[in-house]
């Protein structure tokens, strides 16, 4: 049996075949990527809410002064996104529950669950924010 | 390890573009990975024209039209033409897939083609499978017994024998186990969907009394566990089988022994 790549003596070095390069990029892998992304967003998410509540036990003005923040539109895109992630990657979870019992690993059917858990995160990050924004009247 | 980019010496340059058949009216255009050990090139891309009136309508004719008729140093592996021994599997128009069973007709554009993906080339399209081959031996894929031999054959009730089914299929001809970019990354350690849909295969084989040791073997944070569930591999199985959904079942057998 022959060695395989560079560890061949005195023999030049084998390239490494391209992968990524070119590799079509389809809705499941698409959706496995998205999902660690999503869950690494999640790291600096969770620091913004816990700056929120670390601002809420500290005092009134450093409160309003986080608050602020979080209510200009920039802070309000972050914290669209952060839903988005949150709600992705939620569902991502489910997917991956679904499909640690077993089901739902046929290949369409596994393409059809990848788009659907873009669609429903897309639509249930909006249904959040329109209930958010119905409950503070404005 | 996760390396997103080629190493230097594998990184994929521009190539020669060969002269289209004289008289031809109805040409493909294929564009193919080419690599060779005589030179200290890098690896390249060549272009070359087929007359498809005078090919066959299967990807694989085309390449062997192109060794007949243009330029006999292309080198791939092919043996059956019919889907049955694995050996013509590459990377086609982006997706691992075996050349003698994917029509010109199912590409759109030039024929793009390349190597199986992540994996050390021999020569142009032919990829050194010692490490998958490895991993095979290493999960034993024969039947395992301690019950005394039956005087004819091992028998087996139907059901028995259909849970088979979508398993023996299998022509190991690694095109999942090059598409997992789990196997691209932990390849040394991860032992890939082709090679996990085998040990499926015995775990599941009702005359099998092997299950236990089986199991133990392949319990482990990266020999099975490296499995995120991304589904290249059963989206590129030529043979429609479901490497995805056995790696599943094998988490499941895991679960179940436990409780």
């Amino acid at each position: 049996m022959s060695t395989p790549t560079a560890t061949r003596s005195g023999l030049k070095p084998r390239p490494v075949s391209p992968h990524l390069q070119v590799y079509r990029l389809i809705p499941t892998m698409l959706m496995s990527i998205v999902h660690r992304i999503t869950g690494a967003a999640l790291y600096f998410g969770t620091l913004l809410v816990a700056w929120w509540l670390v601002a809420a036990a500290t005092s009134e003005a450093y409160f309003d002064f986080v608050n602020g923040i979080y209510g200009s539109w920039f802070g309000r895109l972050v914290l669209f996104g952060y839903t988005w992630a949150l709600v992705h990657h939620l569902l991502g979870g489910i997917r991956h529950f679904i499909w640690d019992t077993g089901h739902a690993l046929e290949k369409h059917t596994a393409t059809k669950m990848a788009w659907a858990t873009l669609a429903g995160s897309i639509t249930l990050t909006i249904l959040i924010w329109i209930a958010g924004y119905a409950a503070r009247g404005m | 390890m996760v390396e997103l980019t080629l190493p230097r010496n594998s990184q994929v340059g521009q190539g020669k573009t060969w002269p289209k058949p004289e008289g031809a009216t109805n040409l493909r255009e294929y564009r193919i990975y080419r690599w060779s050990p005589d030179d200290d090139a890098n690896p390249r891309v060549d272009t070359y024209y087929v007359d498809t009136d005078d090919c066959g309508p299967m990807i694989l004719d085309g390449l062997i039209w192109i060794k007949n008729k243009v330029d006999p140093t292309l080198t791939f592996r092919r043996s059956c033409r019919e889907g049955i021994c694995g050996s013509c599997a590459m990377n086609i128009d982006g997706t691992n897939t075996l050349a003698c069973t994917k029509g010109m007709d199912e590409v759109s554009g030039a024929v793009k083609v390349y190597p199986l993906p992540h994996m050390p080339v021999v020569k142009d399209l032919v990829p050194d499978l010692t490490v998958p081959y490895a991993q095979l031996s290493s999960i034993e894929p024969w039947l395992q017994t301690v019950s005394p031999e039956p005087a004819k054959e091992w028998t087996q009730s139907h059901e028995d024998r259909q849970k088979l089914d979508g398993l023996y299929e299998c022509i190991l001809c690694f095109c999942c186990q090059t598409s997992c970019p789990s196997y691209w990354w932990n390849g040394e350690r991860y032992l890939g969907p082709a090679v996990l849909l085998q040990a499926y295969r015995w775990l599941i084989d009702s005359r099998d009394e092997a299950t236990g040791e089986r199991l133990d073997n392949l319990e482990d944070p990266f020999r099975l566990y490296r499995c995120h569930t991304i589904m290249n591999c059963t989206q590129a199985c030529p043979k429609g089988l479901n490497p995805a959904k056995a790696i599943a079942e094998i988490k499941k057998m895991m679960v179940e022994r436990r409780v």
